[in-house]
C-alpha cells in the first residue's frame, strides 16, 4: 500500500478539516493506516485505505494557566545564570490534562534540570526517574526520553521530554544531577538503546548482558508461534489483524 | 544420581572439554554428563604485592534472606562490606510490552501482577491514568472510589504485614513470621470475598471497580477488623520494644534526608527521616482528602524507625478501613459512560462467581444492540486519546507512578511504571557499605523490595 501524504501533512489536513484553520504546527507522530492495522492480511472489511494521523496533543500558547506561568517565568529567570535562555533550551510547552511539560533540546538538558532543582522557587527535588518512548514514524525525534519531577516543597509535579533522532540516540545523562536516575537511565537505555552519556556505567540492567537488541522498542521483532499444521505460523502480535 | 549407564569410566577417561578443567564432561549412552567440581584454591593468584585480599560474595538470587530473587554482590573484609551492589532482572516478565497488545481494560490484569504484594495500588495507579486521559475523572462514583480506598488500605495492611513477616524471618524472629502470614490471611480472605481472588485480583477497572460489594461482605469485613486490630496488637507488642529487635535494627541501615533526596527514595524510608511526606495527604487521589489518618514519621532515619513506621500505618490503615465503610453509600460502582463501563456483570450463585443471569438474559433475548455493545467492548475495547500522563499514588512502599502514554488507540502505546521498589533498591549500598554483613539483611528487610515490581 502506498502511503497518499505524509503523517504531518495527513495530520494537518485533519486537523483544518476539524478546526476550519490551519493550527501552527501540530505533534504528529505517525499514521494509521486501515481500521485493523494489519497490512497484507486480506482486509476485507472495506476500511483498508483508510488513513488517519496519529495526533499528540501540540504546543500551548500562553497563559498555561495556575502556577505554569510563574514556573515558566521563574525559568525564564534562572536560566541566563547558566548560560542558556529559554528559547535556546526549550523547544515548546505542552499543557495537557492538568500536566506540564517541557520538552527540552537535549544539548542544555543537565543545565535546565540543575536550575530545575536548585533554584529556590522552582525545586523540584525528586526526579522520578526515566522512561522511554518509540515513535519510528517521527522522523529525527524517533526516541524520546521523558522525566517526571516532584517539589516536595512546593507540591508541584511537571514533566520534562527530550527527543533524540534513532541514528544519533544519544541523551546526556542527569546522574550528576538526579543520582536516583542511575537505574532509570540503566533501565532506558536496556530497553530504547538511549545512550546516556556521562552515565557512570550505562550496562543492561533488566534483560542478560549479552541479549541483542532493546526489547521495548516498536520495530524490535517478536516471535510467532509455529502450529502443527501443514507449517503454518501464528504471526507476532504487532503483525496479526487487530483494532488499532 | 545412578551409575549404570556410566561403564568403566575412570579419570583418565574425563575430557576437558572447553579447556574447562572444573566443568569435565564424559559420554554416555544417555548423554553428555557434566561434572561441575568447584574451585581449586592453588589455582588462584596471590593478590598482587602491597594488595589486601578482596573477598566478593554473592547473597542471592537464591537466598532465603533476600526477599525474592535479588542477588546482592559484597565486597567484604571479614565481616564487614566494603562494597555492596544490586544485581536484579532476575523476575522480568516484559509486563510493559507485553500490555502494548492488550486492550487499555486487559492492561489491569497485567499490572495487578507487577508488585504482587499491592496488587491494588498497581490497578488503581494504572486507572486514574487511564481516566485522566480519558477526562473522566470527575465522572468515578463516590462509591467506585471509595471500595478503592478501602482496598488498597486492607492492601496496605497486608503489605507492611508481609514486611513486618518476612523482615523478622530474615533476622530470626520466626514467630513474627507466622502471626504476619496468619493475619494477612485474614485480609486475603476478604479480598477473595470482595473480588474472587486473593492476589492478582484485576478489580479496579478504568471507570470504578469490576463488580461491587454486598452488605454482607461490608459486615463481614467489619467484623474482621476487631480481631485484626487485636493480633496485630499482638505483633507489635512482640516486637516494638523487644530488646533482641532492637539491637538488629536499631542505627542499622542509616539514611538521612540528604540521601533520600538523592536517591530519589520515597515511602516509610523518606518517612523515617522525619519528613511528613505522603501523597495521600499532599496529592490526594480518590476523595483522601475527605480521610482522617496522620501521617507516620520518625526521625531516627535507621530500620527500627521504618517498623515503627510501618506498625503506625497499619493502625491508621484499620481506621481509614472503618472510615470507608461508614461512608459507603448505595449508588453505582462504574462509570455512568456506557462507551467505557465494562457491560458484564457478575454474580454470586449457587455454584459461586459467574455472570450474572439477568444480563445474559438481556444481551442473549431481548436487545440485538446490547450485545453488539458488550460485544465490541468487550473485543475492541475503547479508545483513550492522544496524549500522556503520571498518576502517582502512595504504595505502601513509596511513590508508585505510572506514565501512560496513548496515540488515540485502543491499546496503550507505551504504559512505564515508576515502582518505588526499584528506585529505593538503590539504596542499598549507601545504607550497608561500612557495616556487617549481618546488617545487610537488616538493612534490605527495612527497605522491603518487591522483585516483582523491581523487575516488572
Amino acid at each position: 500500500m502506498t502511503e497518499p501524504v505524509s503523517p504531518r501533512e495527513a495530520g494537518l489536513e485533519v486537523a483544518a478539516h476539524v478546526t476550519g484553520k490551519l493550527p501552527p504546527t501540530l505533534e504528529v507522530v505517525g499514521v494509521r493506516h486501515g481500521a485493523f492495522g494489519a497490512l497484507g492480511s486480506g482486509d476485507t472489511s472495506g476500511f483498508g485505505g483508510l488513513v488517519s494521523p496519529i495526533v499528540m496533543p501540540g504546543p500551548t500558547a500562553r497563559p498555561y494557566g495556575g502556577w505554569f506561568d510563574d514556573a515558566a517565568d521563574e525559568l525564564a529567570l534562572a536560566l541566563p545564570d547558566r548560560g542558556i535562555t529559554m528559547e535556546d533550551a526549550v523547544e515548546r510547552v505542552t499543557v495537557y490534562r492538568d500536566e506540564l511539560t517541557f520538552q527540552v533540546r537535549r544539548e542544555h538538558l543537565v543545565a535546565f534540570m540543575a536550575t530545575l532543582r536548585d533554584e529556590p522557587a522552582l525545586r523540584f527535588e525528586m526526579c522520578m526517574g526515566v522512561s522511554g518512548i518509540h515513535f519510528p514514524d517521527d522522523h529525527g525525534r524517533e526516541l524520546h526520553a521523558v522525566y517526571p519531577l516532584l517539589s516536595i516543597t512546593h507540591n508541584r509535579r511537571l514533566r520534562v521530554e527530550v527527543t533524540c533522532p534513532d541514528d544519533d540516540a544519544r541523551i546526556p545523562s542527569i546522574v550528576s544531577v538526579y543520582p536516583t536516575n542511575d537505574w532509570h537511565e540503566r533501565e532506558t537505555y536496556d530497553f530504547f538503546g538511549i545512550v546516556f552519556d556521562g552515565h557512570p556505567s550505562l550496562t543492561r540492567i533488566q534483560m542478560p548482558d549479552d541479549w541483542p537488541g532493546h526489547p521495548q522498542r516498536k520495530d524490535y521483532p517478536l516471535g510467532g508461534i509455529p502450529v502443527e499444521y501443514k507449517g503454518a505460523e501464528v504471526p507476532p502480535p504487532d503483525e496479526r489483524r487487530a483494532y488499532t | 544420581m545412578s551409575t549404570d549407564n556410566v561403564t568403566d569410566v575412570t579419570d583418565e577417561d574425563v575430557v576437558f572439554e572447553s579447556g574447562d578443567p572444573y566443568a569435565p564432561s564424559y559420554d554416555t549412552t544417555t548423554g553428555t554428563v557434566f561434572t561441575v567440581s568447584g574451585g581449586d584454591w592453588d589455582s588462584i593468584a596471590p593478590p598482587a604485592e602491597g594488595e589486601k585480599e578482596r573477598i566478593v560474595v554473592n547473597m542471592g538470587p537464591q537466598h532465603p534472606s533476600t526477599h525474592g530473587v535479588l542477588r546482592l554482590i559484597l565486597e567484604l573484609d571479614g565481616e564487614t562490606v566494603t562494597e555492596a551492589r544490586c544485581g536484579i532482572g532476575y523476575l522480568h516478565t516484559g509486563i510493559e510490552k507485553n500490555m502494548e497488545y492488550r486492550t487499555w481494560t486487559q492492561g489491569v490484569t497485567f499490572v495487578t501482577r507487577m508488585d504482587y504484594l499491592s496488587p491494588f495500588f498497581n490497578e488503581t495507579a494504572y486507572c486514574l491514568g487511564v481516566e485522566k486521559l480519558l477526562g473522566v475523572t470527575d465522572q468515578i462514583p463516590e462509591r467506585a472510589s471509595t471500595i478503592r480506598v478501602m482496598m488498597m488500605e486492607l492492601n496496605r495492611i497486608s503489605s507492611h504485614l508481609v514486611a513486618l513477616a518476612t523482615g523478622g524471618m530474615e533476622l530470626g524472629a520466626l514467630t513474627a513470621m507466622i502471626f504476619g502470614f496468619r493475619e494477612r490471611e485474614l485480609i486475603l480472605d476478604i479480598f477473595e470475598m470482595v473480588s474472587g481472588l486473593r492476589m492478582n485480583s484485576a478489580y479496579v477497572r478504568p471507570g470504578g471497580v469490576a463488580q461491587d460489594i454486598t452488605d454482607d461482605q461490608v459486615a463481614r469485613i467489619r467484623e474482621t477488623l476487631p480481631l485484626l486490630r487485636k493480633r496485630l496488637r499482638d505483633t507489635s507488642d512482640l516486637l516494638v520494644d523487644n530488646a533482641i529487635w532492637m539491637g538488629r535494627t536499631v542505627g542499622v541501615g542509616y539514611l538521612d534526608l540528604a540521601g533520600c533526596m538523592a536517591l530519589g527514595v520515597t515511602g516509610p524510608i523518606l518517612r523515617s527521616t522525619g519528613l511528613p511526606h505522603d501523597l495521600r495527604k499532599s496529592q490526594p487521589y480518590c476523595g483522601y482528602e475527605n480521610y482522617e489518618f496522620e501521617v507516620q514519621t520518625q526521625t531516627t532515619c535507621d530500620a527500627y524507625g521504618r517498623f515503627l513506621i510501618r506498625v503506625g500505618e497499619i493502625q491508621q490503615s484499620l481506621a481509614i478501613v472503618e472510615q470507608a465503610l461508614d461512608r459507603l453509600r448505595p449508588g453505582p460502582v462504574m462509570i455512568e459512560d456506557k462507551k467505557i463501563a465494562w457491560p458484564a456483570r457478575l454474580s454470586i450463585g449457587s455454584d459461586g462467581q459467574g455472570n450474572s443471569p439477568e444480563h445474559i438474559k438481556e444481551i442473549m433475548t431481548e436487545s440485538m444492540e446490547a450485545l453488539i455493545h458488550h460485544f465490541k467492548l468487550v473485543t475492541e475495547g475503547f479508545s483513550v486519546p492522544a496524549g500522556q500522563v503520571y498518576s502517582a499514588i502512595e504504595s505502601p512502599r513509596g511513590e508508585l507512578g505510572a506514565h501512560i502514554v496513548s496515540t488515540g488507540g485502543n491499546r496503550p502505546y507505551r504504559v512505564h511504571y515508576r515502582d518505588p521498589s526499584f528506585t529505593n533498591l538503590q539504596a542499598v549500598a549507601a545504607m550497608s557499605e561500612g557495616s556487617m554483613i549481618s546488617d545487610v539483611i537488616a538493612a534490605v528487610a527495612s527497605i522491603d523490595p518487591v522483585m516483582g515490581g523491581v523487575d516488572r
